[in-house]
């Protein structure tokens, strides 16, 4: 499990968000990782891109199958890791750290309080076994 | 499409299960819904076997590459063509050469109909007395055996066989580890088959596969199957894998799954497959579909053909992706895709139009709605290692 901190949250599509100041790092749980399997290819959205929470603007692809990426909230890409370009597998092996996806400038940190704690995400999981 | 390859539901209650379905999930397998039945996509090994593969799909594909993995494909239909006729009996309705297949021997073949599609892909093997031991598809079984009872022969029985389980132990230490257990089975050469004990177990061996390397398919009686599957898991050579590593081990090998890149409205011709068909076929032109087939080999009246497919950069392109010329028109179509844990690069297979089908032809798939570079690739992407 994470370490339990009050700038994560969660989202019912297994990503997680970390806020400090007015950007959000996101990237998906080690839950979706294991799910997936080995990662092997990702897309990260453009740079300067406005996503609207919902939308889908990234792919992580495993060795199974394609799987969407979707903006938690609404904001600007104002970074992407090429890290994981380079080193998808890093996605599987440390997925809530170096295995971030990209970050965004949001407007309104009180939708990011909106979204599931850890005690909240750990109890969706519980319900989906 | 019969089926994707690899499904990812999670395996519903009604699902029937292989004689090893306890076994796969002490061994802490992702049991997913295949063909209707119970079967791992891969495992979470523990203990002993987690020091030998870490397991999921990339670790089993390439511990099957380097040493030996062990599949359960108990699901495929297994079944007895018996009496003194079988072969000629069996050659109305496949293109190969049956009559002349000798006992202890097996043959890939393939089932066709009038159109010159392909019913299903099959092995045949003589077991001698007048007994051929067939193996299909699990997702077409039920249909290739009312075809045999549809088109019945005098004194030919067929016995479908659902009291055995069929394992397959694949890679370059499956013969060192076969003849620890069975020298007279490690001792089969390519495509040979024999009733072997194995053990105590009475077992139907064959050394064929279906991932490009060395490797043995075991018919196992279902009550001695798991015996059987500890027995091997005994070698330290040895790691169970599952339908996933079977995929992308098929696919490097650039073996057809039917369903995907075979089906009713593909010929064998245009699959690239007409090795199968006997040259006395090719006399005769007496088996379903000869007409057509026949028409499409001398006068080229096809417009299609299967090939290997190398997308750009690391997306892999999945089945059902569009194909399209350097000019811009359409050109095929993706029937199977993913990527390759031995190259760490995307693979794949399709049809495209016949002028596009030479290796090096450089074209586009269509992957989320963007053109990607991809090149025409001969098949397979990873060299055979059959022993010869």
């Amino acid at each position: 499990m994470p370490s339990k901190s009050a700038d994560k949250r969660y989202t019912k599509e297994h990503e997680w968000v970390s806020l400090d100041g007015d950007i959000v790092t996101v990237g998906i749980t080690d839950h979706a990782q294991e799910q997936l399997g080995d990662v092997v290819f990702v897309e990260l959205p453009e740079l300067s891109r406005q996503v609207v929470a919902g939308e889908a603007c990234a792919v992580v692809e495993s060795v199974k199958a394609a799987s969407d990426i979707f903006a938690p909230l609404t904001g600007k890409v104002v970074e992407t890791n090429s890290e994981i370009i380079d080193d998808p597998a890093l996605v599987n092996s440390d997925a809530e750290g170096e295995g971030w996806f990209f970050r965004l400038e949001i407007d309104d940190t009180a939708a990011f309080e909106a979204l599931l704690d850890e005690d909240a995400y750990n109890e969706y999981l519980e319900t989906l076994d | 499409m019969i089926e994707n390859a690899l499904p990812d539901d999670p395996a519903p209650k009604p699902l029937k299960r292989t004689p090893l379905d306890a076994w796969h999930r002490r061994l802490g397998a992702r049991m997913v819904g295949f063909a209707g039945y119970a079967m791992p996509v891969q495992y979470d090994l523990t203990g002993d076997l987690a020091a030998r593969c870490r397991g999921g799909v990339m670790a089993e594909h390439l511990h099957c590459r380097s040493l030996a993995a062990l599949f359960d494909v108990s699901h495929m239909g297994q079944a007895m063509l018996t009496g003194a006729t079988a072969a000629a009996a069996l050659e109305r309705l496949v293109p190969g050469d049956m009559l002349g297949l000798k006992p202890g021997r097996q043959r890939y073949s393939l089932f066709t109909n009038e159109a010159g599609g392909i019913l299903d892909d099959l092995m045949v093997a003589n077991l001698g007395n007048d007994r051929l031991f067939i193996v299909v598809n699990a997702s077409r079984k039920d249909d290739d055996f009312t075809h045999l009872s549809a088109n019945p022969s005098a004194g030919v029985q067929l016995a479908v066989i659902e009291d055995r389980a069929l394992l397959a132990l694949q890679g370059p230490a499956a013969a060192a580890v076969m003849g620890r257990l069975a020298p007279d089975a490690a001792a089969l050469p390519f495509l040979g088959v024999g009733a072997i004990d194995i053990g105590d177990i009475p077992c139907l061996v064959s050394r064929s596969g279906y991932t490009g390397e060395d490797g043995f398919e075991i018919s196992v009686p279902a009550d001695r199957a798991e015996a059987f599957a500890d027995r091997l898991l005994a070698e330290q050579e040895v790691a169970p894998a599952g339908l996933g590593a079977r995929d992308s081990l098929r696919l490097e090998a650039g073996l057809c799954l039917y369903g995907n890149d075979i089906d009713e409205l593909t010929s064998p011709v245009e699959a690239g497959l007409t090795w199968v068909i006997g040259k006395r076929r090719r006399v005769a032109w007496d088996f379903p579909g000869a007409a057509v087939i026949r028409d499409q080999l001398e006068a080229g009246t096809y417009t299609r053909l299967r090939v290997g497919i190398r997308p750009a950069g690391r997306a892999p392109a999945r089945a059902l992706a569009d194909i399209v010329a350097d000019d811009g028109t359409e050109a095929g179509v993706i029937t199977s895709g993913g990527f390759s844990p031995t190259l760490n690069a995307p693979i794949a297979m399709g049809y495209v139009r016949r002028n596009l089908a030479t290796d090096g032809t450089s074209l586009s798939v269509m992957v989320r709605g963007k053109p990607l570079p991809a090149v025409v690739a001969p098949l397979p992407f990873v060299p055979h290692r059959y022993v010869r």
